[in-house]
Order: structure tokens, then C-alpha cells, then sequence
């Protein structure tokens, strides 16, 4: 039996293609006072213990987490990074709590992405150094095999991943901090730029800068110090084979498995019913119909009907992305965990705004690594 | 709070230049550590892994590449990452994630790989500093410490010569550790006349870079009671970062590494470190470091841990040991895999199982720290029998 851990506040910078007015210790100073702010605590008395997720080569630094301590309050503190994709700080926090050595704790995650002039050439870094980096491919050319294998076994069409984005560029419209609002057709994102067969230019969703912190606390600390608690239910997550010559490419099994794990521990059996609507990561088009099936949120196969009939519509029966996803929002790199956790507290808790879901008291947080990472992790929040 | 047991390790050979993938290294240490203890791949729930900035060998998101090598398949899989303090953080980590209740065994993973960063690693740690306000001065990480190492000898009135007996005690150790990069009888004098590298630090005080890995294996006590007649239990966990700002610290004393002692002790309720703790393990990058730890891990007055050194209490016969491992000093400075070394080591020497390096007279308790960033962090784990 896992003790009960709750969100207890958040806090958050707006997303936008360029942030040259702050640095980023200043970004990660805003969001971190505004989730203290929110959670009412202070972060020298109150908070047992920090997690940040970062990347030292997206900062273009070393060991990153040098830079860390001063702008969130954490001196002198216990404080850690995971070079990790955020919703897995937030199962770390879930586990640290879980020990009962701490009771409170901030995660923090923010992206400057608009910092780096040659992202694509950064990303190559990432892969694997001795079979692939020195072929010299833009790494994004996975991100259209894997498409292009998703789409052969699923019988997804490209009109139907087209859907997705037309979908969530409308979304957020309705998100006030979102970078990437639009209203397109799925001719526009058909007939974009091809990029990486099949995938074209509006199927891929763009960096943005922003930060976010959120603060978790034990039951009996977050019933003291907080009206409106969200549970988590359950975390997972999970990596699959990273090497590109031996990894699944059709399924997202990373997302299956860490789903699993989490439907688990929340003890939820059918999440289509149990669960009522979704942030999973949309960092192309396809990948949230994939993630969707992966997770059991629709019968295999049949995602691109789900959005094809409007299900995930924001009006629909199951949405999905409702916040505008990473193709509305922007790509916040490691962040982007953290701003799925966002927008799902936001409608449980009944403070999303024109955005605000009906009648919601469980949702589903999912995220990937991104290219060419085969990982990611899964959060179930209930206000309940 | 759950109990949680060290049940098996493995560790390679440290050297300068290892032949091996880092995928490779992770993968041998992992099937050593595994055969230490009659488990399986299958037996693991879930993977941790350790390894110092991405920079070393220029792989971006390390932890994705390492995965597979390091057994994480389809597994629950992170990566926690402290700088130099990372080896003991990720034991810190397995801890935490067998004592959530979550997992029943977790795989410790840390692999450095610092030969492929051409021509010296200092290269990579050139990026660590502030881009506005340090890394303009080029300084080089050696600068850093010269400091510290001087204001330490100035704050105590401690001299060159007596910081080289950690050296040669360190090496001297090392000389029973078969996994050793650079073992050794050396004197004083070698250290004092070793070549300068930034004042008052000389090429001797300092560890080699290495490549290495060593990998531990944590489990809840219901199942390390299950396979093992000699479990190591983890008592203590604590990690403490300070400012990044070097200017705004004292640098004579490493309070965060009091800080993390502090939350190691308290947990595994020791009043009094200097008698409870029978061996320790401090992070000896550098000769004053060993020094500069022990202090702050509170086992001897501040400025009184070259006293102890002198009179031989730290020996591995002595009252004390410290390093008996031969640290990284004499058996090689892998970043993280030199933190976990020594809690392998602490895990070895309280099973009676570190061989020729045994220290005599059964200990059952020690003492395991690392130390890094930019001289912010301390890590600090307690095993004991």
C-alpha cells in the first residue's frame, strides 16, 4: 500500500517562441515563487527536498545542476537533478515521499530552448556514437520511420494524424500561455513542408521557452496545508531498447508498459471509463494517436477513428490535449512532462478557464523522451 | 521506514583508456554484480544509473544510450545526476527506490568513460561554470581547487608536506585492490617535488581520470533475507547542495557535507561518529580533500584531520581507516564510479570479503561520501551489518 502523495501547488512562466527579456535563472526564480506562492509555503522552512530534470547539453553546460540551488530556494537543502524528461521528477518526488524521509518536496523543469541556434545538431549527439552519429542524419529522420511503421501496422492515414494537429493548434487558442495557437486544415498540415516522409512541418510541433514548478506533499501535510489537493494515483515509467537496429517501431511499448505500471498502482482496471481525459505527449502528430492506443485509452487500431469522430475533441467524450499539447503549447524539452501535469491539475482542480472540462475527476499525464529516445512515463492525478 | 540491503557488486578494473563501449563497461559490471549474488536480469525491477556530464563522451541524454547496456530494457530505468557527487547519490537513489515500497530490487548502475573527452577531460568541466561571471576568466578546475586547498593550509596552519601523507598512504593502499589504476610506494618528497600544476597543488595530489564502471545491487529485506546470509544494510542517506555562487562560501570547510552527514546520521541514529562509524570512505580527488571530508563528516574537529592522519589513526591498521580502498587517489577517479566504488568498498571490507585490503577487527559501520558540482554538493551513505 502506497502512502497517499498530493499537488499541492503549482506555478509556471508562459510558454513562447523567445524569452530574450529573462535568463533562465530568472525564468526558473518566477516559476519556482509562484508555485511556493500557490502551495503557501516557504521553501527554506517547508521543503524537505528539490528534484529538477535538465539535460546539460539543451543548457549548453555542464553538470547543470551546478546552476540550480540559488534560483529556487533549494541552498543548502537536499537537492538532486535527473537528466530525465520531468514527469519522471515527479515520480521521483512520488517514491521520496513514499519512504517517509520527506514530506515535502518542488520539482522544476524549464526550457530555454530558444538558446540553442542548432538544436538538430545537438540532438545528433544523441545518438548512439559509434553505429549511427557518424552517418551524419538530421536524427529527426527516426521520428518519420517510426511514422511511417506506425502508420503500415496501425492503418492510421496521414489525414487522420493531420487531425491531431488541426486539433491541438485550435486548443490552445484557448490557452493563454500557449505559443503555438492556430486555426488550420488538414489540407495546411498535408500540404506543408515535407520534412521527413510522411511527417511534414505542421505535423511537428516547435520549441518553446517557460518553466514550471510544482510542489508535492505527503496526505497529512497537504490536508494541512492546501484546500484543493490533487492525488497521484499512480506513476510509471519505463525504457525500451534504445538502439535504433533493435527497437520496436510501430508500438510505443515504453508507453505500454509504464502505463501498466501506473493503472497499477492507481489501481484503475479499465482506463478508458476510469480514466476521464488525457495530456499525453504529441510531439508529432502520430505519436499522440500511438501513445493513446499504447496506453489503452482506444482499442488498438482504431486511434484515428477517435479523432477522426471528434472523441478527443475538447467538447468529445475523451479529450485529449485539451491545453493544445506540445503542438500547441511548444516543445518544452524536458519540461514538456511538467506541462502535461500542469494543464491536468488546472481542469481537476476547475482553474483552466475558457478551457475548463466538465465533470473531470481523473486524468492521465504521459510523456516521451523525445528523439531518439525509446522512454517515457505516466501520472495519474485525481482530485478525488 | 522499509529496510533496504546491499546483497551484491561488481566492479571493473579503472584504467586510463578502457578498450570498451561505455555500454559494454555497464553490461560486464552489471553480470559481475548479478553473479556476486545468484541473480538474474529477471530478478531486477528496476535500473538507476550514474554517470558524470554528457560532455565526457559528448553523448547527449547518456543514460538513454547506456540503457540497454546497463540491463534497463523494458524496465523501469533513471538516471540521477550530481556532478562529482553522483556514485554516492545513485546508491542514495537505489536506496530510495527499494524504500518506496515500489521495487524489490534495484540495479546501481555507474559507468564513466572519461578517455574519449581529447585531449583532457578538464575540457568538459571548462562548461561548468558560470558563462557570465567565470567562465571568462578561463579558469581551469585545478584553479579551484589551488584555492581551496590554500585557504584550507591557511585557515589551520596545515603544510604541503603534511597533506602529501595522504597521498602516500592512499597509494599505498590501492596497492591491495586489484581493480587499482595507480597503486604505489611513494614518499613525501615524490609528492613535494611532482610537478606544479597550480599552486599549491602538484600532479601527485591528484587523482588520475579513469575509465570505469561499478555496479551494486539493492534489495528489500524480505528478499535479501531470501538470498543472502550476509546482507549490508543502508542506515544512512543524505545529500545537501550548496549556493553555486564560490564566492559567497568559506571555502575551509565543506559545510554541505556536514549538512548531508547530518541527515545520514540522524537517520541511522548516530550521536557520535567518531566512535560509531569504524571505517570511512571520504572523496579524495585531491590529497586535502580526504582531509577537507573527514571534517565535515564530522569525524574529527575542524583543522584536526591531518593531526589523526599524522599519527597514523587513519592507517588501514589504525583506529579509524580511511580509504582503505586506496580512494581515488590509488585506485582511480571514474567520477561516479569512484563514488559507488567506495560504498562497494565499505560493502566489501563489512562482509570481510575486501581481501588483501581487509581491515582487521570485524567493522560494522561505515561511512561513504562524494562531493561536486562546483564544489557544492556532499553525498553521504551508511552501510553497516
Amino acid at each position: 500500500m502506497q502512502r497517499r502523495v498530493a499537488i499541492i501547488g503549482l506555478g509556471y512562466t508562459p510558454f513562447r517562441p523567445i524569452t530574450p527579456d529573462v535568463s533562465f535563472k530568472e525564468m526558473m526564480f518566477e516559476a519556482a515563487q509562484r508555485a511556493y506562492e500557490d502551495a503557501g509555503v516557504c521553501p527554506r522552512k517547508d521543503i524537505d527536498a528539490f528534484v529538477t530534470c535538465e539535460e546539460d547539453f539543451t543548457h549548453g553546460r555542464s553538470i547543470f545542476n551546478i546552476h540550480i540551488p540559488d534560483n529556487i530556494g533549494a541552498v543548502l537543502k537536499r537537492l538532486h537533478t535527473l537528466p530525465a524528461e520531468s514527469l519522471y521528477g515527479l515520480a521521483d518526488a512520488y517514491m521520496l515521499i513514499n519512504t517517509g524521509l520527506v514530506d515535502v518536496m518542488a520539482v522544476e523543469s524549464h526550457s530555454k530552448a530558444s538558446n540553442m541556434l542548432t538544436p538538430n545538431y545537438l540532438v545528433a549527439h544523441a545518438m548512439d556514437p559509434v553505429y549511427n552519429k557518424p552517418l551524419g542524419y538530421n536524427p529527426y529522420f527516426i521520428a518519420g520511420l517510426e511514422m511511417n511503421r506506425y502508420l503500415h501496422e496501425s492503418g492510421v492515414t496521414r489525414e487522420q494524424c493531420a487531425l491531431v494537429s488541426v486539433k491541438n493548434r485550435a486548443n490552445a487558442l484557448l490557452n493563454p500561455g500557449a505559443a503555438y495557437g492556430d486555426r488550420l486544415s488538414v489540407d495546411d498540415v498535408l500540404e506543408s513542408e515535407m520534412m521527413f516522409w510522411p511527417l511534414s512541418r505542421l505535423d511537428m510541433s516547435s520549441p518553446a521557452d517557460g518553466g514550471i514548478v510544482i510542489v508535492l506533499a505527503s496526505e497529512e501535510k497537504a490536508r494541512t496545508l492546501c484546500k484543493k489537493p490533487i492525488w497521484v494515483r499512480g506513476v510509471g515509467w519505463c525504457s525500451d531498447a534504445p538502439s535504433l537496429e533493435t527497437r520496436e517501431w510501430g508500438e510505443a511499448v515504453y508507453a505500454r508498459l509504464a502505463g501498466e505500471m501506473a493503472y497499477k498502482i492507481a489501481g484503475v482496471k479499465n482506463p478508458r471509463i476510469e480514466v476521464d481525459f488525457a495530456e499525453v505527449d504529441d510531439t508529432f502528430g502520430y505519436k499522440e494517436l500511438q501513445h493513446l492506443e499504447a496506453l489503452k485509452l482506444c482499442p488498438p487500431g482504431q486511434a484515428g477513428f477517435m479523432v477522426e469522430e471528434g472523441a478527443t475533441q475538447r467538447e468529445g467524450d475523451f479529450p485529449v490535449n485539451v491545453s493544445g499539447g506540445s503542438l500547441g503549447v511548444g516543445r518544452l524539452d524536458e519540461a514538456t512532462g511538467l506541462q502535461k501535469v500542469l494543464e491536468v491539475v488546472l481542469q481537476l482542480r476547475g482553474e483552466a478557464g475558457q478551457r475548463q472540462l466538465r465533470d473531470v475527476s481523473v486524468g492521465l499525464a504521459q510523456s516521451w523522451r523525445g528523439v531518439p529516445a525509446n522512454s517515457g512515463a505516466v501520472a495519474i492525478l485525481s482530485n478525488e | 521506514m522499509r529496510k533496504v540491503a546491499v546483497v551484491g557488486a561488481g566492479m571493473t578494473k579503472f584504467m586510463r583508456r578502457a578498450q570498451e563501449t561505455g555500454k559494454e563497461l555497464a553490461w560486464e559490471t552489471a553480470k559481475l554484480a548479478l553473479d556476486s549474488c545468484d541473480l538474474t536480469i529477471k530478478d531486477v525491477d528496476c535500473v538507476v544509473m550514474g554517470t558524470a556530464p554528457d560532455a565526457f563522451d559528448m553523448v547527449h541524454m547518456k543514460s538513454e544510450y547506456l540503457g540497454d547496456g546497463a540491463g534497463a530494457w523494458r524496465k523501469p530505468y533513471v538516471r540521477g545526476f550530481l556532478g562529482g557527487g553522483t556514485g554516492v547519490f545513485t546508491a542514495c537513489q537505489a536506496w530510495y527506490h527499494v524504500a518506496s515500497g515500489m521495487f524489490d530490487v534495484c540495479l546501481a548502475v555507474t559507468e564513466e568513460k572519461m578517455s574519449s573527452c581529447l585531449p583532457h577531460p578538464q575540457g568538459a568541466f571548462v562548461t561548468c561554470w558560470d558563462q557570465f561571471t567565470e567562465s571568462p576568466l578561463g579558469t581551469s578546475l585545478l584553479w579551484f581547487f589551488a584555492w581551496e586547498m590554500n585557504r584550507y593550509m591557511n585557515a589551520h596552519g596545515i603544510t604541503q608536506r603534511e597533506i602529501a601523507e595522504v597521498s602516500v598512504k592512499n597509494k599505498k593502499n590501492a596497492l591491495h585492490h586489484p581493480c587499482a589504476q595507480l597503486p604505489g610506494e611513494i614518499t613525501v618528497d615524490d609528492v613535494m617535488n611532482s610537478e606544479i600544476m597550480a599552486w599549491p597543488v602538484k600532479r601527485l595530489d591528484v587523482s588520475p581520470t579513469s575509465d570505469g564502471a561499478v555496479v551494486l545491487v539493492f534489495a528489500s529485506e524480505d528478499f535479501a533475507k531470501r538470498i543472502t546470509d550476509k546482507p549490508v544494510w543502508v542506515e544512512g542517506v543524505g545529500w545537501c547542495l550548496d549556493t553555486m555562487y564560490i564566492g559567497q562560501r568559506d571555502l575551509y570547510y565543506p559545510k554541505y557535507v556536514e549538512y548531508a552527514a547530518r541527515m545520514a546520521y540522524d537517520m541511522a541514529g548516530i550521536k557520535d561518529p567518531r566512535r560509531e562509524i569504524d571505517i570511512a570512505e571520504p572523496y579524495d580527488p585531491f590529497s586535502y580533500k580526504e582531509l577537507h571530508h573527514a571534517e565535515g563528516l564530522l569525524l574529527c574537529d575542524k583543522g584536526e584531520a591531518v593531526k589523526l592522519l599524522l599519527n597514523g589513526e587513519t592507517q588501514r591498521t589504525g583506529r579509524q581507516p580511511w580509504c582503505p580502498s586506496g580512494g581515488a587517489l590509488g585506485v582511480g577517479n571514474a567520477i561516479a564510479a569512484t563514488g559507488l566504488m567506495k560504498v562497494a568498498e565499505l560493502f566489501w571490507q563489512l562482509r570481510g570479503e575486501a581481501g588483501g585490503r581487509q581491515v582487521p577487527g570485524k567493522p560494522r559501520r561505515g561511512v561513504a561520501q562524494a562531493w561536486g558540482d562546483e564544489m557544492q554538493v556532499g553525498t553521504v551513505v551508511v552501510l553497516g551489518v
